[in-house]
């Protein structure tokens, strides 16, 4: 009896192992791409990949901005069995490697010369301990303020070039009744508009001191108060229901009149076009007040698995994704440009181009910065102490001395 | 021999809910408990370090604000629902007409989920769609009810919002209570021309202790775990002023890649829980088996 069980687990075992054997490059890849133009950019991937002779095995996680799909993928690297490829992106790549769990890139990279292909600063987030181990995808530029080109028109005012200016364009449009910050009131929008300030009013250098070194001086600094100063008169210029709104509602304010300036990342643009409106004639875009640029870059983080098809996909995964059409395809669908420097851009907008030459400018002046508010600067915990002092103290009458404070006991107690 | 088969049957069928519940609840439950005293980061990591997450917690002005705010929704929630429940069903207990109709009125909000609740509600508090804005087509332009927006009464909207989806069900709770009165001693007080009103204080509802027990049991741990509510309401907004542990454990777990700060939140509201349902069950056993 015994005998006999072991004989057919034993055949069943060799029918399978015959079964996968080397069959082609294999790929599963864990995503949360799931809406809309997100859903056939992700399509371009899928469709190059299995051009290319592999096998695509879609493991979409929708839901919570990729909370499910953190969720899915923790599960899957506990139990032993990771996905060929997950959508990580920033500091949580390097928390990712500090586990042990991530895979070794470095002979595709050095093939297709990413070292020279990607920006430095973005490339640095590609790597491990020195070797690439995660695929970018895109670049989306966050320091962009959009505005309604008819209502600057008819209030006669220019898109700003420092805060002092926007604020008195604000009062301009207070005067005239219209609204002048369309803004959502979620942590993250707070955070997002707080990182472009910081930004503008700091400069580069003040900007990678706090909110990528964390030094506690800068946090603490007058500079930082004058940041949380400028918040404040900023909430004066968002209209009183802007609690709990989502970001493209902020944006459909924009695009009707209602409003006239948002602070969003260039996925915005994507509202804008949605709406039949085209750039630089219905509405114009520029970045915020400042110097610098604030990237938000998708990758794939490739993890270490086993067999030969598996690791051969994960090579042709990688090697498509920072390839010239994919990048190219891929971006015009989602409202980013190319993270591939020398991608030509005669497809994209007037917006794109701007944010591809900001960045290679940017790229060679040390203001090539990752977005904060976007989970590329700090790990979670870090980031959302942050937020939590910005939101709160745009979401109440704390003073900006007490704002300081809180931010840098906030990040001392932060692991 | 199969007598003493027989005897084993009702453990063996048993046995395997109860290992079940003893490894995903219990074991567990352990776990978190465990996970709170390490630095546990995106992934769990196992090197005890003492009790630095609960010191983070303490330290923590959203956990002091989520706690505050159980507080206050708790305890208005588990109140007025309990008040307003109970009047209902004395209401609808007078031998009125149509009762069945009325009845699946009040309760019918219990069969909604707290989403549809949290939702419907955003847009009825909502000041640019909702009440305010309505009462201001009429032309009182100056109306204002803003408290959704309000940093300050933001957590009020999620006690109307959870009393509007509870009271119902506490009043069919009171209604069963208070049909199982027995007629008879009303009767023989009524006989005595002693007053509606002290016949209720005096006889009615001391006799009703047990349902009380029962509806604030149900009303406190829905309150404690109340999450999607808020989820769908506010987002835990203004800010974080509507946050409640659960929704503070959430984001520390899910969002933020900080177990261990969530594995202390979730210690913390284990405890809480643990200080009301142990006295009760000590109090229950201790009746039944005395």
């Amino acid at each position: 009896m015994r005998q006999k069980i072991l004989g057919i687990v034993t055949a069943v075992t060799t029918f399978i192992s015959a079964g996968t054997a080397f069959a082609g490059p294999e790929a599963e890849v864990l995503h949360w791409w799931t809406s809309g133009g997100e859903a056939r950019s992700a399509a371009a991937l899928v469709a190059e990949f299995e051009a290319n002779g592999g096998t695509w095995q879609d493991m979409p996680v929708a839901g919570g901005g990729g909370d499910a799909a953190m969720q899915a993928l923790r599960a899957r690297v506990l139990s032993g069995n990771a996905p060929t490829a997950a959508q990580i992106k920033g500091p949580s790549i390097q928390e990712w490697y500090s586990q042990g769990v991530l895979a070794d890139l470095d002979d595709v990279a050095k093939a297709e010369g990413w070292d020279t292909l990607l920006p430095a600063s973005i490339a640095n987030h590609m790597k491990c301990g020195g070797k690439y181990c995660a695929a970018p995808v895109n670049v989306h530029r966050v320091d962009w303020i959009w505005a309604n080109a008819d209502v600057l028109a008819r209030a006669g005012i220019d898109m700003p070039t420092t805060w002092a200016e926007f604020n008195s364009a604000a009062k301009t449009l207070l005067g005239m009744g219209i609204i002048p910050l369309a803004h959502g009131g979620q942590a993250w929008q707070d955070a997002t508009v707080f990182e472009t300030v910081a930004l503008g009013i700091g400069g580069p250098e003040f900007f990678h001191k706090a909110f990528v070194e964390l030094d506690m001086s800068v946090l603490g600094s007058d500079t930082m108060e004058a940041v949380f100063d400028q918040m404040r008169i900023m909430r004066g210029f968002v209209d009183p229901n802007f609690s709990g709104r989502d970001w493209n509602l902020a944006t459909a304010m924009v695009i009707n009149g209602e409003a006239a300036f948002q602070i969003m990342g260039d996925w915005a643009k994507g509202e804008f076009t949605a709406a039949g409106k085209s750039p630089g004639k219905d509405f114009l875009c520029a970045s915020t007040p400042g110097a610098g640029y604030l990237y938000n870059v998708d990758s794939f983080a490739m993890f270490a698995v086993k067999g030969a098809d598996k690791i051969a996909g994960q090579k042709l995964l990688a090697k498509l994704v920072v390839g010239e059409s994919f990048q190219t395809v891929f971006n015009l669908n989602k409202g980013s440009i190319p993270a591939r420097i020398g991608t030509p851009l005669d497809k994209f907008d007037y917006c794109a181009r701007q944010s591809a030459y900001d960045m290679e400018v940017a790229s060679g002046n040390d203001s090539l910065l990752p977005s904060y508010a976007h989970g590329m600067a700090l790990r979670g915990a870090q980031a959302g102490a942050i937020t939590d002092v910005v939101t709160n103290h745009f979401n109440s009458d704390m003073k900006s001395s007490d704002a300081v404070k809180a931010l840098v006991a906030a990040i001392k107690d932060s692991l | 021999m199969f007598a003493r088969f027989e005897k084993q049957i009702p453990k063996l069928v048993l046995a395997p809910s109860f290992s079940a519940v003893l490894i995903f609840v219990y074991a567990f439950m352990a776990w978190t408990v465990y996970i709170a005293f390490t630095k546990s980061t995106i992934m769990p990591m196992y090197k005890l370090n003492g009790v630095l997450q609960f010191g983070r917690l303490a330290r923590s002005p959203r956990w002091e604000t989520a706690i505050e705010n159980l507080f206050i929704f708790g305890i208005l929630f588990i109140v007025i629902s309990t008040v307003l429940g109970l009047f209902l069903a004395i209401l609808l207990d007078q031998r009125i007409r149509s009762e069945g109709a009325l009845r699946s009125i009040f309760l019918y909000p219990m069969a909604l989920s707290f989403i549809v609740t949290g939702t419907a509600w955003k847009w009825i508090l909502n000041p640019g769609t909702g009440i305010e804005a309505f009462v201001r087509s009429w032309g009182f332009s100056s109306f204002k009810f803003d408290w959704l927006v309000n940093p300050d009464f933001a957590i009020y909207t999620i006690v109307i919002a959870g009393v509007w989806q509870s009271a119902g069900f506490v009043m069919a709770l009171f209604l069963a209570g208070l049909r199982s009165v027995n007629q008879e001693i009303i009767y023989a007080a009524m006989v005595d021309g002693i007053s509606t009103r002290r016949i209720y204080t005096k006889i009615i509802l001391p006799s009703m202790a047990p349902v009380f027990m029962s509806a604030v049991i149900v009303l406190s741990h829905l309150a404690i775990k109340s999450f999607d509510l808020v989820v769908a309401l506010t987002g835990g907004g203004p800010g974080y002023q509507t946050d409640l542990p659960a929704t503070f454990m959430y984001a520390m777990a899910f969002s933020r890649g900080d177990l261990g700060q969530a594995a202390a939140s979730a210690t913390v509201m284990l405890m809480t829980v643990v200080a009301i349902i142990v006295p009760y069950l000590y109090s229950e056993l201790r009746s039944k088996n005395g």
